[in-house]
């Protein structure tokens, strides 16, 4: 055995699947070495985060074992995790914001004095593990008025008290400006001098580069292979990373651009962290095309696509949709512009699950002329007419339109939902994941459909972090990362995976001149 | 397939109901020296004579009333708790009308009903303005509202209607015009029972069949659904009170003027409560309003003629009341057993 | 006017404030502690309910007042347990299962009101005691303050000793420091092993204990009997009161005073000609308009927030592009 020495942990032959089917890890081995920073990359949907969790207590595999110190070991649920000195920072901070740095640091395992919680031992035991390991903060402050920076250390310091060796770290930097991120690093680097073990989970290569001593590659739930990172360029890691496995074909041809739909300019997003999500970015999407929005997600497309449909308001810049300006509409009234949109989120946001198919395909439809008789009342007969017609025409398998939604399958769902907001004659679809954690049956289904819809007229905005979907189906494509647009392609086709992985982390941008042309003038 | 589960779900309600039951029988049974004899008239006593199945109807109506009323504003997911003071101040706008005024038959209890609906909706859609405006908690803003409509009630009652030739606190006695017709000799079954059918269809179509209807159904079962749908959903929450409060001013108003000759509250009535419970039993929908007023109202009827044909106090109807709501209400009661069905079916 | 200043400014007024205050305050204390867990206890009013009669039943039959308060005490917290069961183990909407258990509770005092006193609106025939009141020696003769601050019953001392108490509870021991943090971040609390159940049952029971203390003082120290539905709301009140006074132990006897203040006020003002039912109404007019106030307060508060991140933001960008058309020229 060549790579045992120094080997910490050991993962072997992990296999999750989730119980809606979709395989998320296959088969996986991951190994640590003690005292290493170790990254994890790959994709959204890659399985890392999965990996982790398995890791960490909050999910178990169907096979495979997990090894500490060559002695296999039962990692059941996060205490136990704890317990194997594992510590997990999450993307959402675990934190109570009202209390202080010293008294979420010691929650759980208080210090006593008497009945009392001894607060000044708390806070001795914050000052000393801060100074221990050079994260700085003040104990005494509340979590609420901390910035984003401070309260990841104070998660950091909470795993280390704990008796965390071995720390995972989901997507850290995603939060963090520039000078936070540099500093975090060197805070990491200090703690792996001091003998510990740390996972860094990112999207961002240059982070990799910078950080880490050995990166595994994951790709579709597979590992890609473990590399001294000195060993490899980025480039590499991105074309390991980024990639397709199954190519669904979509039979299309040539696009057919006319008058502009969607115009986007000059438009700044801020998100409640006060963090500009979309960073003045323009483009436009004409009737009769498709344009893809590719990136890592949490780059902004959300935001963007929040200020497109209402859902959430901007803080500068133009959108307008067929010429008029959207800044003080409703949602209802950008519907009533002809906007469809397939929201990211199809439980939250793009059903009702309580309710039936039919009362779900009403929706925006509900108080339209043709559902409405006598003035008031719904026309039960066109109502049901229409939706036993989509039930028809979108394949959802159903036992009748009057079934709940929750009780369909994902891609059912889905299946529900394009078919309301297809239905409306849009002449803007902004298309949110459309195809996420379905079946393969309804995605090819889908993405036929919206390409009849553009052949039929119809702008789409397609935003999606499948690769194989923004590739396959896009007419031209804007990639986003860190908020603003790095490049704009215009004939999709004419990319290649690995450069489009390049665009996407951030590896290479393209100059203002060349993304200017998104706005077609 | 969702057919068997709806079935489960009437089993479940069922089953909450015949423990509430079993457990009204042991209440009975420690407590009575005359166990049998209470429990007969607790069970079949509403059914043994034309009077006692008159009372199940009288009381049958404002439980109607106030269960659609509260299914009503239960539907948008509002925790509003106004039908108790909407159907109290309903009553009160009614008498006023009905002392007060001279209008022909016919006409004088419509327009004192319409009335009286008016006033309950101001007062129910009160505490649901001050939710959407401010976001200040409906079911706090309405509880007090509640105890302010009895305070405020009894004043104007007392200062300004009250007939101070009568022995008791009672109001100057309703003109003739304004009562409501008795329906069947010997009863006081009036016909309020036909606005309260009235009501029901009405309250059905408007939950099932406008657009209002659909909006309000909607934010209550996904709000987030209803924003990104294009709802306006402040405004959808606000006529969802104001409705249910006018179908429990309505409520009241039929109550006094069909079973009083004068104004003679001196407490709550306590129906606003009862409707809650109706409205849980018919999972907010109006159609089985109806038949969980009448359940309740036996129960009701049947306590009171045992408390005055034995020993045991009609209060303890209260306890089994209560029970039945939490079962009901209860996600986990027979959980295990509804998931196995789910299973099932699936696999099948 | 001058009648009505005159009512207010003197000792017998008050102390008449105190008096009044003391069940509401309880009951607040008993909505903080259950808030802070992040569970609402809407049936506090039920509790104090059959607390109050609990009380007066043990002590009857014991000829003990403390033994009637340990009872009422103690039967508070278990119909507090119960209502955990409803709403932790059986799921139930605890908001529902509050209004079951109110319900259970107006209805049941009566049946067992009747049973044990063969009435059905007070417990006169009952031989229950009266928790005995306190005359402070010093403070006693001093004048105004003493008549004001001296002679109260017990529990009203305790209860504002116990805004102390739940104080020191909640921000100065570990268990408090768990009830906060289940309240305000429940995965966190999760993800550190503290189990999230466990913590609201403490905090339910604690809840029900000191709406039991309230329900005891109304009918053994308010007055001496019990009476149907005697707490009339105060339960409720107790719940706008612990939100207004910004879910903190000082700021809910703050507010807890302010409506014994009205509720004082009511029953001083009913002297005079104004009518009784006006006044009655008042104290439940200054909760909604309290309530109100209150949120209005934090929305403001929230918006000002928002508009002045967005303000930054806004500023920034204007800095930034004048910053780039100045590298132009």
């Amino acid at each position: 055995m060549p790579d045992t020495n120094g080997e910490l942990l050991r993962m072997e032959n992990i296999t999750k699947v989730y119980p809606n089917g979709i395989m998320a890890n296959k088969s996986v081995d991951f190994s640590i070495s003690a005292g290493e920073i170790h990254g994890l990359v790959g994709e959204n949907g890659a399985g890392k985060t999965t990996l982790m969790q398995i890791l960490f207590g909050l999910n178990h595999p169907e096979e495979g074992r997990i090894l500490l110190e060559g002695r296999e070991i039962n990692i059941s649920n996060p205490h136990a995790a704890i317990a194997y000195g594992i510590g997990m920072v999450h993307q959402h901070f675990m934190l109570v914001p009202s209390l202080s740095v010293a008294e979420n640091l010691v929650m759980g395992v208080e210090p006593r004095k008497g009945i009392r919680l001894n607060v000044s031992e708390a806070i001795k035991i914050t000052q000393e593990l801060s100074e221990k390991y050079n994260l700085k903060v003040d104990p005494s402050m509340a979590v609420r008025d901390l910035p984003v920076g401070i309260k990841q250390k104070v998660e950091i310091l909470k795993a280390l008290h704990r008796g965390a060796r071995i720390l995972i770290l989901d997507e850290p930097t995603a939060v963090l400006t520039p000078q936070e991120t540099d500093e975090l690093f060197e805070e990491l680097k200090l703690l792996k001098n001091q003998g510990n073990t740390i996972i860094f989970i990112s999207h961002k290569l240059n982070e990799i580069k910078n950080l880490c001593d050995r990166v595994t590659i994951m790709r579709s739930g597979s590992n890609q292979g473990v590399f001294d990172v000195a060993d490899v360029t980025e480039q590499d890691i991105s074309r390991l990373m980024v990639g397709r496995d199954v190519v669904l074909k979509v039979k299309k041809g040539p696009a057919n651009p006319k008058e502009t739909v969607l115009e986007v300019k000059n438009l700044t997003v801020v998100n409640r962290f006060s963090k500009r999500a979309v960073d003045d970015i323009g483009f436009s999407v004409r009737s009769g095309e498709i344009l893809g929005v590719a990136g890592v997600e949490g780059n902004g497309q959300r935001e963007l696509v929040e200020a497109i449909t209402g859902m959430g308001r901007y803080a500068s810049g133009d959108i307008s949709i067929t010429d008029t300006d959207i800044k003080k509409l409703s949602i209802k009234q950008i519907r009533d512009l002809g906007t469809s949109h397939v929201p990211e989120d199809r439980m939250t946001q793009g059903c009702v699950r309580d309710m039936s198919i039919e009362a779900n395909l009403l929706a925006y439809k509900h108080d339209h002329q043709e559902f409405t008789r006598s003035g008031f009342l719904m026309d039960m007969n066109a109502i049901h007419k229409m939706s036993d017609d989509l039930v028809q025409e979108y394949r959802v398998l159903c036992s009748s339109a009057q079934q709940e939604v929750g009780r369909l399958s994902g891609g059912n769902i889905q299946k529900v939902v394009v078919a309301r907001e297809f239905s409306s004659e849009p002449h803007l679809i902004v298309a949110d994941q459309p195809t996420r954690g379905i079946d393969v049956g309804a995605t090819e289904f889908i993405r036929k459909r919206l390409v009849t819809l553009r052949d039929e007229g119809c702008a789409v905005l397609l935003v999606s972090a499948d690769l194989n979907e923004v590739m396959e189906l896009s007419d031209a494509l804007i990639v986003m990362y860190g908020g603003k647009i790095t490049a704009y392609i215009e004939d999709a086709s004419s990319i290649s995976e690995e450069e489009l992985g390049l665009y996407m982390l951030g590896l290479k941008k393209q100059d203002a001149e060349e993304i200017r042309r998104a706005l077609h003038v | 397939m969702f057919k068997s589960l709806k079935l489960f779900e009437l089993g479940r309600i069922v089953i909450a109901i015949v423990i509430a039951l079993a457990l009204a029988m042991v209440i009975i049974f420690f407590n009575s020296d005359m166990p049998g004899e209470a429990l007969k008239s607790f069970l079949l006593g509403p059914l043994d004579s034309l009077r006692h199945i008159g009372n199940v109807l009288e009381l049958m109506i404002p439980l109607i009333f106030c269960g659609l009323s509260v299914s009503i504003m239960f539907s948008a997911a509002q925790f509003n708790l106004g039908a108790e003071g909407g159907f109290f101040f309903g009553a009160i706008g009614a008498s006023f009308l009905a002392v007060n005024w001279n209008l022909p038959p016919v006409i004088h209890p419509f327009i004192a009903i319409l009335w009286g609906g008016a006033i309950g909706a101001v007062f129910c859609g009160i505490p649901g303005l001050l939710k959407i405006k401010w976001g200040a908690s409906e079911l706090v803003s309405s509880l007090m509202f509640n105890y302010i409509a009895f305070f405020f009630g009894l004043y104007l009652i007392n200062y300004f209607l009250r007939d101070v030739n009568a022995g008791a606190m009672v109001s100057y006695p309703f003109g003739e015009t304004a009562k409501l017709i008795k329906l069947i000799p010997k009863t006081k079954v009036h016909f309020g029972i036909f606005i309260a059918i009235l009501m029901i269809f009405l309250s059905a179509v408007f939950i099932f069949r406008t657009r209002w209807g659909y909006r309000i159904r909607v934010i209550g079962k996904n709000i987030a659904f209803a924003e990104y749908s294009g709802i306006n959903t402040a405004n959808t929450i606000l006529l969802s009170q104001l409705v249910g409060g006018f179908i429990a001013g309505m409520g009241g108003a039929v109550e006094v003027l069909g079973l009083y000759r004068r104004f003679t509250w001196q407490s709550l009535p306590g129906y606003g409560w009862t409707g809650v419970i109706v409205a849980i039993l018919a999972r907010n929908n109006p159609l089985y309003v109806p038949v969980a007023a009448f359940f309740l109202a036996y129960l009701s009827i049947g306590a009171d003629i045992m408390s005055r044909q034995t020993d045991v106090p009609n209060e303890f109807v209260a306890i089994i009341q209560g029970v039945i709501i939490i079962l009901v209400a209860a996600e986990a009661f027979l959980a295990r057993q509804r998931h196995k069905l789910v299973v099932k079916e699936a696999m099948a | 006017m001058n009648q009505i200043l005159s009512t207010i400014l003197n000792a017998e007024f008050g102390y008449s404030v105190l008096r009044v205050t003391t069940p509401i305050l309880f009951a607040t204390l008993g909505a903080l502690i259950s808030d802070k867990a992040g569970v609402i206890n809407i049936a506090l009013e039920g509790i104090m309910l059959i607390s109050a009669l609990t009380g007066v039943i043990f002590s009857a039959i014991s000829g003990s007042a403390w033994f009637g308060l340990l009872m009422a005490v103690i039967f508070g917290g278990f119909v507090a347990l119960a209502l955990g069961y409803f709403s932790l183990n059986l799921k139930t909407d605890i908001i529902l299962a509050g209004v079951a258990l109110n319900m259970i509770a107006s209805g049941g005092t009566i049946f067992v009101l009747y049973l044990v006193a063969g009435d059905k609106g007070i417990s006169a025939s009952l031989a229950s005691q009266v928790l005995p009141k306190i005359n402070i020696p010093l403070l006693k003769s001093i004048p105004v303050l003493g008549p004001i601050f001296s002679g109260h019953n017990v529990l009203t001392y305790m209860a504002f000793l116990m805004v102390f108490v739940v104080w020191f509870f909640l921000y100065k021991t570990p268990i408090g420091l768990r009830i906060r943090a289940v309240g305000e971040n429940e995965n966190a609390a999760d993800s550190v092993g503290i189990s999230v159940v466990k913590i609201r049952y403490t905090a339910l029971v604690l809840s029900g204990m000191m709406a039991g203390f309230g329900g005891a003082y109304m009918s053994m120290g308010y007055v001496s009997w019990f009476s149907r539905d005697m707490t009339a709301g105060r339960g409720f009140i107790a719940l706008a009161a612990e939100a207004m006074g910004g879910a903190t132990p000082v700021g809910g006897m703050l507010t807890s005073l302010l409506f014994g203040f009205f509720d004082a006020l009511s029953n001083s003002l009913q002297i005079l000609k104004i009518p009784y039912e006006f006044v009655s109404m008042l104290p439940y007019v200054v909760v909604v308009i309290g309530l109100v106030i209150y949120t209005i307060r934090k929305t403001e508060q929230a918006k000002r927030i928002q508009e002045r991140a967005a303000m930054n933001v806004s500023e920034e960008i204007a800095a930034l592009s004048a910053g780039s058309s100045g590298e132009k020229s």
